[in-house]
């Protein structure tokens, strides 16, 4: 229940005014016995760039064929521009679909896949075939207008899908996993190619993966999904900084994650217990937390000093002693694992900036320290 | 290099069976593929043509014996004798081949995309029939439309005979004659069909629906277009054998309902005027030959090739 109300706090937040393009509303899929979409609630801004990430079978997909009205809810209701379209079927919705295999009509050339929703909705001729050489063009496949699907590689092909769904302008673009198939050296050029295509024409992209770096590279907003529900939902700086949820924690990057107890709050400071040390957070993320916690710090977050040398822990920082037991060298960084006093093994990322830094070897006593506001507060999931 | 300025210069090379240079026999492979194919068609179906095209050129009588006097007025004395069953055959065949359509596209849709786990047991269940010979299934027919059998049986307790027209019966019309082309050559229609169906990504339907089109366009637009060399197999398919067929004609219908095949058939082995009979063979098969290339042209040879690859 906590994470509704976050979810649609936040979005309501960035809507500047008008109503949210996309509205799911206690939304509930069933296939069988199995719940693929719980009581979903969540509102997708005007405009905006907005993944759905989240592994495999956390109904991030099927969550996307019911706003494209491939799939029926279960339960509950479906808005598009405010309009309620639960019970209408895909040709009547005003969104288009990028699909993963991309569905290319295999019969016709690649102009005339992308002129077929225009051919459906009666656009006039000389609009339709102006319209269909300026998709072709977005997409930079102009050249290849007269080419059949078949004879094109994976990237254009994708390519041709966007165009096709695209050129109809529609209230909203639905991406399901679009980039799945492609090289990563291909997928990285079209992520870029894809956020400019989103601003430059500014209609609003729902986008489904499971690779949070494209998701954080690309989404303005990011609902992280599990179990049919969200996890989270904010911007990419947001859920890396401060995930509220062990899972996010994990799923987006690594995190280092001390099981803590609450022992003291004064004003803008909250001090937990972390097997022993003594952590501090900004009070306001422990505002309404409840149930077991744990801490958490980003690896490249935390610096490493020699703590044989009574090296001084800088004023206000979180500081955990212990000792390096694993050190390898990676050429951008150096990445460490250390064993705490408290018996936590953390992981911490040291950048390769500036010359003379001393690699600290395996069985250096070192502490390990961090800004307060680094730190975030997760709730302790009830398995681990 | 020895070995080909051996092959080349005529001097046999030390190994002495290698004669022929890598290359060489690289270049030979096809041909070796090929031979067996080729000599079988050579053998029974380029040598039989030529025969039935020169005894068709014969005058003479059985008793006699016949002669090869190049007699080319017996294509238009067999045509104008023998026009009714030729356009009999073709009003049939094009009938019975419309009703295959008709009954086995919704059938093969079903099993291509409804049928799940049972698919395999429909597909048997189409080419069951084939596990018992054509003319005994025919004789099957011939005994359930018969006068006092099990359709006519039926059509009376309901009441409904008067469907039957003036005669009262079923059998010996050509309604049956039809009826029975449709029954017997029905798998051939479906059996492409399904196989063009079966291939087709459903996501291209989604993929038309989520580009406006109703499920009615769909179908037309996408569904029907991809399924057309299935259509073009499976209308080929029934359509060249049953302008041909002779059975269902003479067990399930009478001398008004007769085909070029019967006419044929007892021009050999009752009549055996072998030039009359070899002149209608190569009539239809040429009438044959011109619808191909007609229906071919008008779907494109690409999709002839595609409904040879089905």
């Amino acid at each position: 229940m906590q994470a509704h109300t976050t979810v649609v706090a936040g979005a309501v937040e960035t809507a500047d005014g008008a109503g949210p393009d996309i509205g799911l509303y206690d939304v509930t899929k069933r296939f069988g016995e199995q719940v693929a979409v719980d009581e979903l609630t969540l509102e997708i801004p005007k405009g905006s760039f907005f993944a759905l990430l989240g592994p495999s079978g956390c109904g991030k997909t099927t969550t996307l064929r019911m706003i494209g009205g491939f799939e029926e809810p279960t339960s509950g209701r479906i808005e598009l521009a405010g309009r309620d379209v639960t019970d209408v079927p895909p040709h009547k919705r005003d969104v288009n679909t990028v699909f993963q295999s991309y569905a290319l009509f295999p019969h016709m050339t690649v102009e005339k896949n992308v002129a077929f929703g225009l051919e459906r909705k009666k656009v006039r001729r000389d609009e339709l075939r102006r319209r269909v050489g300026e998709a072709l063009e977005l997409v930079e496949l102009g050249a290849l207008a007269k080419r059949r699907p078949t004879q094109m590689s994976g990237g254009q092909q994708q390519r041709v899908a966007l165009a096709r769904a695209l050129v109809n302008r529609p209230q909203a673009l639905l991406l399901d996993e679009p980039l799945g198939a492609l090289d990563l050296r291909l997928r990285k050029q079209l992520q870029i190619q894809l956020s400019h295509i989103q601003r430059e024409v500014g209609i609003t992209f729902v986008h489904v993966t499971h690779d949070q770096e494209e998701a954080m590279t690309m989404a303005d907003r990011i609902a992280v999904m599990r179990d049919g529900r969200i996890d989270q939902l904010g911007s990419a700086e947001e859920l890396y900084d401060q995930p509220r949820t062990e899972f996010v924690a994990n799923f987006l990057g690594s995190s280092n994650l001390i099981d803590a107890a609450l022992v003291a709050r004064q004003g803008d400071v909250a001090e937990f217990d972390a097997g022993g040390a003594r952590v501090r957070v900004p009070s306001r993320l422990v505002d309404g937390r409840d149930g077991a916690l744990c801490v958490g710090v980003r690896p490249e977050k935390i610096s490493l000093r020699p703590a044989d040398a009574g090296a001084q822990v800088p004023d206000g920082e979180n500081s955990l002693l212990g000792h390096v037991t694993d050190a390898s060298f990676v050429g951008v960084s150096t990445h460490y694992i250390v064993r705490t006093d408290g018996g936590h093994d953390i992981q911490v990322f040291a950048q390769n900036a500036g010359a003379g830094l001393e690699t600290l070897g395996p069985g250096r006593r070192v502490a390990a320290t961090w800004q307060p506001e680094y730190t975030f507060v997760v709730a302790k999931e009830a398995g681990a | 290099m020895s070995a080909a300025q051996a092959s080349t210069t005529g001097r046999a090379p030390a190994g002495g069976v290698r004669w022929l240079t890598l290359r060489r026999r690289r270049a030979l492979l096809p041909a070796i593929f090929v031979a067996p194919g080729l000599a079988w068609l050579v053998v029974f179906y380029a040598i039989p043509i030529v025969s039935q095209l020169w005894v068709s050129l014969q005058t003479g009588n059985p008793d006699d014996g016949f002669a090869q006097t190049y007699n080319w007025s017996v294509y238009p004395d067999s045509l104008s004798e023998y026009h009714t069953h030729l356009v009999r055959s073709l009003g049939y065949a094009g009938l019975a081949t419309i009703l295959c359509f008709v009954i086995a596209f919704p059938l093969a849709y079903f099993i291509a995309f409804k049928a799940g786990r049972w698919k395999s047991i429909f597909l048997l269940l189409i080419i069951l029939p084939f596990f018992t010979s054509m003319i005994v299934r025919t004789v099957a027919w011939q005994t359930l439309l018969a006068d006092e059998g099990f359709v006519v049986s039926t059509l009376r307790s309901l009441g409904l005979l008067n469907v039957l027209g003036e005669s009262g019966r079923v059998l010996a019309t050509p309604q049956a004659v039809i009826a029975g082309i449709t029954y017997n050559f029905l798998p051939f229609m479906a059996l492409p069909l399904y196989a063009s169906l079966e291939r087709m990504d459903r996501g291209l339907v989604e993929a038309a629906t989520d580009l406006y089109a109703s499920r009615w366009t769909a179908f037309r637009k996408i569904t029907l277009p991809l399924a057309a060399p299935g259509i073009f197999a499976g209308t080929l398919l029934t359509f060249i054998p049953a302008i041909g067929d002779y059975i269902n004609a003479q067990l399930l219908g009478t001398p008004q309902q007769y085909m070029i095949g019967n006419v044929i058939q007892s021009q050999y082995l009752n009549v055996r005027d072998y030039p009359v009979a070899a002149a209608l063979s190569f009539i239809v098969m040429v009438i044959v030959l011109v619808i191909i290339v007609i229906a071919a042209r008008a779907l494109g040879t690409r999709r002839l090739s595609e409904a040879v690859a089905a």
